[in-house]
């Protein structure tokens, strides 16, 4: 029975974690679910009708752009549903379905596969299709409901804290985008993540801890600012994208950091009332210098020989 | 009690269970042996038999060349039918010379040593170096080279690894428990011809029976309980674990003040120094999911693994993979007539299922590599530059600094050949410099 064994060679090592990236993909469609769940319950099936379409788009726009440069079709990956299910869950409820395919589009397209697809894009997908609606139809993308109706409301940051419920906000039973305003499912999203190893808890806090301490030299209710506007979900759901943050330890701290600083300096002097989009795509463009400033040191290296 | 660990390294299966528990059995030796002279770090030894010889056991038939090198001495008695190239678990072939076992186990002359501590530094360190005793672990340095570092080098410690990181692997394992007192002598018995100040036998916390056979034995001699994690048994990991010194980059442990050797090493300087007896046998696990009896076996030195895989009952279905070491760093064979040579921890047969090459998918930034790389590099920047041949930028990062323990590519979710890249630059890195030298 041992003659002519065919044996396989290569190099080591030969086992391998059984984690895959599209177990990865799958477990952050997973925590979305939550966030889906109460988009459909405060903003009705037009949650459901704008995050399907987004998703649809994206998918749909990766597999043909693939098709067209002759490159193997990897949808299956999940990251291009992922893309369009984050897109679909940032726009507001009243949205128009063509719009929303459009933004879905130019975040694959224009946000990824220019770049040469996965892992390769240096800004969040998602947030350049955001970036991409609201430069294009400034009215639609800010054209807010309240909840379970369809009458024109402000949202809190507009409003003010003084005028917000604290539990409204932390429920999500405010006027926003689909998907940012109940901060208890974004929470309920993000801890399944981190569980799963999926989330690097330094970005978020890192966030949190900049948003807190600016809110506090500005004498603003920390709180306040914590739970409103996109801050909590694209603390959790879009500045921990791997491929657009830093690698290193350090460098997710100075990420996370620098995302809270640009939002509050937006939300405090800028002339948007809110500035999550623009804060992380800021740090988006610097991620490869922080990656290169915060290289760990090496093992041994700067060690000197005892004598 | 913490126990002590270093930074990053991984948790994979382990695996053992089906050998931990399972006693030493003493191989008798096969008829043909296939004894290589290429079993270490350094110059080959040079062949001194010739066919038609006839040989005892433990007479010297391969001589130390120049430089490090080490001797190799017969395993058995009988008759020298070939000395000729065979294949080595390297994969390709080596001078060996072949011995036909006459069954007689007639011994050369042995010398033994009652109280072997007593000897002097300098008889003790050449009775090693005759007994042609290298770095048991896997690595292969001879170890009477390794016990000697430069003569104003202060060594703290001597620290014996006893942590057998790798799965499936349970010989040092096996080692520890059934001989805690050569263990103990051979640390001894090495602590003084390098002069160390104090002797360390770290000890992974996963096997408490060795843990506490050696601590019944210790006396002076500090046994130290280490994280259960891969590559606690990288030398400059168990370095920093046990004394929280690092060794410097492309340095070596003595100029951190120590030395490190296998718990295995230690046993074959008690069974040199004490009994006389040259390195020709060794324990070799034989194991992994297709193997019918997973064993621990005594085996002489030119043992081919079919021999040993047939000892151990045989495969229940046919391997897709058979390694010499562990699934982390072993190296995949080519056939099952290759023998067994000193470095040779063990043989993992593994499923035609575990055999299957991963495909992969493109990097997404994930930063597990980084994480769990115990050299503090960033393995999926070495990967990139390594596709791109941007050498110089390879170095930069640090890929000469790279243990090639495999953690990156192991847990990597897009499954990318990490280690490969980096290995390719670090042996392009190495040519330029010869280059440059030169």
């Amino acid at each position: 029975m041992m003659e002519d064994l065919k044996l396989v060679i290569s190099p080591s090592p030969h086992i391998r974690d059984k984690d895959t990236t599209q177990n990865i993909m799958f477990s952050v469609l997973v925590s979305l679910l939550p966030v889906l769940v109460a988009a459909v319950y405060f903003f009705g099936l037009n949650a459901l009708r704008l995050v399907v379409l987004s998703s649809a788009a994206a998918v749909a726009t990766e597999a043909v752009f693939q098709k067209l440069r002759k490159k193997p079709i990897t949808v299956w990956d999940g990251s291009a549903l992922v893309t369009g299910m984050l897109l679909g869950l940032i726009v507001p409820p009243t949205l128009p379905s063509w719009m929303v395919v459009l933004g879905s589009v130019f975040a694959i397209a224009i946000g990824k596969q220019v770049f040469g697809g996965l892992g390769q894009n240096p800004f969040n997908p998602a947030l350049v299709g955001r970036a991409f609606l609201t430069a294009s139809f400034a009215v639609p993308m800010t054209a807010w409901t309240g909840p379970f109706d369809t009458v024109s409301a402000a949202t809190p940051l507009a409003l003010g804290a003084a005028r917000t419920s604290l539990p409204d906000l932390f429920f999500g039973s405010v006027a926003g985008s689909l998907g940012e305003t109940s901060a208890l499912a974004i929470l309920l999203g993000g801890i399944y993540l981190f569980y799963r190893g999926a989330l690097d808890y330094r970005i978020p806090l890192g966030i949190f801890g900049s948003t807190i301490v600016i809110s506090l030299l500005a004498g603003q209710n920390p709180v306040f600012h914590l739970l409103s506007g996109s801050l909590l979900f694209g603390a959790v759901f879009m500045a921990t994208d791997m491929v657009t943050s830093p690698v290193t330890p350090i460098g997710r701290w100075i990420f996370g950091i620098g995302v809270g600083l640009i939002i509050m300096l937006i939300r405090l002097w800028g002339s948007y009332p809110e500035g999550v989009t623009f804060a992380i795509l800021i740090m988006n463009a610097v991620t490869p210098l922080l990656n290169r400033w915060t290289r760990p040191r090496i093992y041994g290296q700067g060690v000197k020989a005892s004598e | 009690m913490r126990v002590k660990t270093f930074f990053g390294g991984i948790h994979p299966k382990y695996e053992k269970e089906t050998t931990a528990g399972s006693p030493i059995e003493i191989l008798p030796a096969p008829e043909t042996l296939v004894v290589s002279m290429d079993q270490h770090t350094g110059a080959p030894a040079a062949p001194v038999v010739a066919k038609g010889d006839t040989v005892k056991v433990g007479q010297v038939i391969g001589e130390t060349s120049h430089g490090i090198s080490a001797p190799i001495h017969s395993p058995v008695s009988g008759k020298v039918t070939a000395v000729e190239p065979r294949l080595h678990p390297c994969g390709s072939s080596r001078m060996a010379v072949v011995i036909e076992n006459d069954g007689r186990d007639e011994w050369v002359e042995r010398e033994n040593h009652n109280d072997p501590v007593q000897l002097d530094r300098n008889t003790i360190l050449q009775k090693i170096k005759d007994a042609g005793i290298v770095g048991m672990g896997g690595g292969g340095f001879p170890a009477a080279v390794k016990l000697s570092p430069p003569k104003n080098a202060v060594i703290d410690y001597l620290i014996l690894n006893g942590s057998e990181c790798e799965p499936y692997l349970t010989a040092d394992h096996r080692v520890m428990v059934e001989y805690a007192d050569d263990v103990i002598l051979g640390a001894k018995l090495m602590a003084k011809v390098c002069g160390a100040r104090k002797i360390i036998i770290a000890v992974e916390d996963n096997k408490p029976d060795a843990i506490t056979a050696l601590q019944e034995r210790a006396g002076a001699i500090e046994i130290v309980p280490v994280a259960t994690k891969y590559p606690q048994g990288g030398e400059k990991q168990l370095i920093k674990a046990v004394t929280g010194r690092e060794v410097p980059s492309r340095g070596l442990p003595f100029q951190a003040g120590t030395i490190v050797h296998n718990v295995s090493t230690a046993l074959a300087v008690t069974r040199a120094v004490r009994d006389g007896e040259p390195s020709i046998m060794r324990v070799v696990t034989v194991t992994g999911g297709v193997v019918n009896e997973p064993k621990n076996f005594l085996a002489r030195i030119g043992t081919p693994f079919e021999y040993l895989f047939e000892a151990a009952g045989g495969f229940k279905e046919e391997p897709g993979k058979i390694l010499v070491g562990g699934p982390m760093m072993g190296v995949t064979q080519i056939s099952l007539d290759t023998p067994v040579v000193k470095t040779v921890t063990g043989l993992v047969a593994l499923s035609k299922d575990d055999s299957s090459l991963p495909e992969s998918i493109p990097c997404i930034k994930c930063a597990r590599c980084v994480d769990v790389c115990p050299a503090y590099l960033m393995p999926l920047r070495l990967e990139a530059f390594g596709m791109n041949e941007m050498w110089d930028e390879a170095a930069e990062y640090g890929a000469m600094d790279c243990i090639e323990c495999g953690c990156c590519s192991y847990i990597c979710p897009s499954k990318r050949p990490l280690l490969q890249y980096i290995r390719l630059a670090k042996r392009e890195i190495a040519a330029a410099n010869r280059r440059k030298s030169s």
